[in-house]
């Protein structure tokens, strides 16, 4: 057994270990930090698979970015754990039978189909072994699949936007100004010219007389 | 069994993928670890798209994996965006207290 099956089987057994914890954790978080732990592995996996690139990104873009929000969600709501505990068990039969299953025949067909090494494409294939993995991902990425790249963009931009617009409150007592109201102001809206009979001098006349009283 | 083949791979996918199928039949009334057993099952997707990009030595599974991932963070983050919202509503992200919508 060479070093690089050992460390296989060491993150495999990690990363199924942690995977169960995840869904059998009691505390939300818990489940989340053992979800950081299964991405971990995973990355190093697919470093000893040679995608060096995707497994950074895993880490960066997963552990970084989308588990911290996974933990601010979960910490922000105050989630009353106990009555969704009821009955947690009650489906493992059934669950665990489904997943024996699933388990058992795709290892069988797999470990049946793909035990001898399928024939490798030609040594001049797509990725060379002087060339960078992320250096052949972007060459390909930024040519061939240039337009589903953009297409991802757009996706990502869709996201931010739904996310905002689902979460934002209006708050009604905020003082803010509208500019588009400012910027559209007339003259009439601000000052009204009253046409009134010049009464002033009679007015004026009584006032002294009965501040003197 | 010493030395590695894309067998093993993608047995560790599938036991992963089984993992999560069970994660969401035990935890049906948790929508926040449902979300979590779907980012497993994507994880589990990805490993073999990757371990077949590695042994046929085509890029194009790596490819894959790349657009997987910019899609599941724009689900996760959608998804999260609207649990969000069902606990303002709620006070609870029960799935059994989302029957509003039955008439």
């Amino acid at each position: 057994m060479d070093a690089i099956t050992g460390l296989f089987y060491f993150f495999a057994a990690v990363l199924l270990f942690s995977a169960f914890r995840v869904i059998t954790a009691r505390n939300p978080v818990h489940a989340a930090l053992y979800l950081v732990l299964a991405f971990f592995q995973a990355a190093a996996i697919w470093i000893l698979l040679k995608a060096e690139f995707l497994a950074i990104t895993l880490v960066l873009v997963y552990v970084g970015a989308v588990m911290v929000l996974f933990l601010f969600v979960v910490m922000m709501l105050d989630i009353n754990m106990d009555g969704m505990r009821k009955g947690f068990w009650k489906h493992f039969p059934l669950a665990g039978m489904v997943g024996v299953v699933i388990a058992l025949e795709m290892s069988y067909v797999l470990m049946g189909g793909f035990r001898d090494p399928p024939k490798l494409a030609s040594a001049a294939g797509q990725i060379g072994d002087q060339v960078s993995n992320t250096k052949v991902l972007g060459v390909l990425l930024y040519s061939e699949y240039l337009y589903p790249l953009e297409i991802a963009a757009v996706i990502l931009l869709v996201a931010i936007i739904a996310a905002i617009a689902l979460t934002l409150r209006e708050r009604k007592d905020s003082k803010h100004t509208n500019a588009a109201d400012q910027v559209r102001v007339k003259r009439g809206d601000r000052v009204s010219l009253v046409k009134m009979k010049s009464v002033v001098a009679a007015s004026a006349a009584n006032t002294p007389a009965e501040e003197k009283q | 069994m010493m030395t590695l083949t894309l067998g093993h791979f993608l047995s560790l996918g599938a036991m992963l993928f089984a993992l999560s199928v069970i994660g969401i039949f035990l935890n049906r009334k948790n929508l926040i670890v449902l979300l979590m057993a779907i980012e497993l099952m994507l994880l589990a997707v990805n490993m073999n798209f990757v371990a077949f990009s590695y042994y046929l030595n085509d890029m194009a599974g790596q490819i894959f994996v790349f657009f997987i991932l910019t899609v599941a963070a724009a689900e996760s983050a959608i998804g999260l965006a609207i649990l969000v919202l069902l606990f303002r509503n709620k006070s609870s992200i029960n799935v059994d207290e989302l029957n509003t919508l039955q008439g």
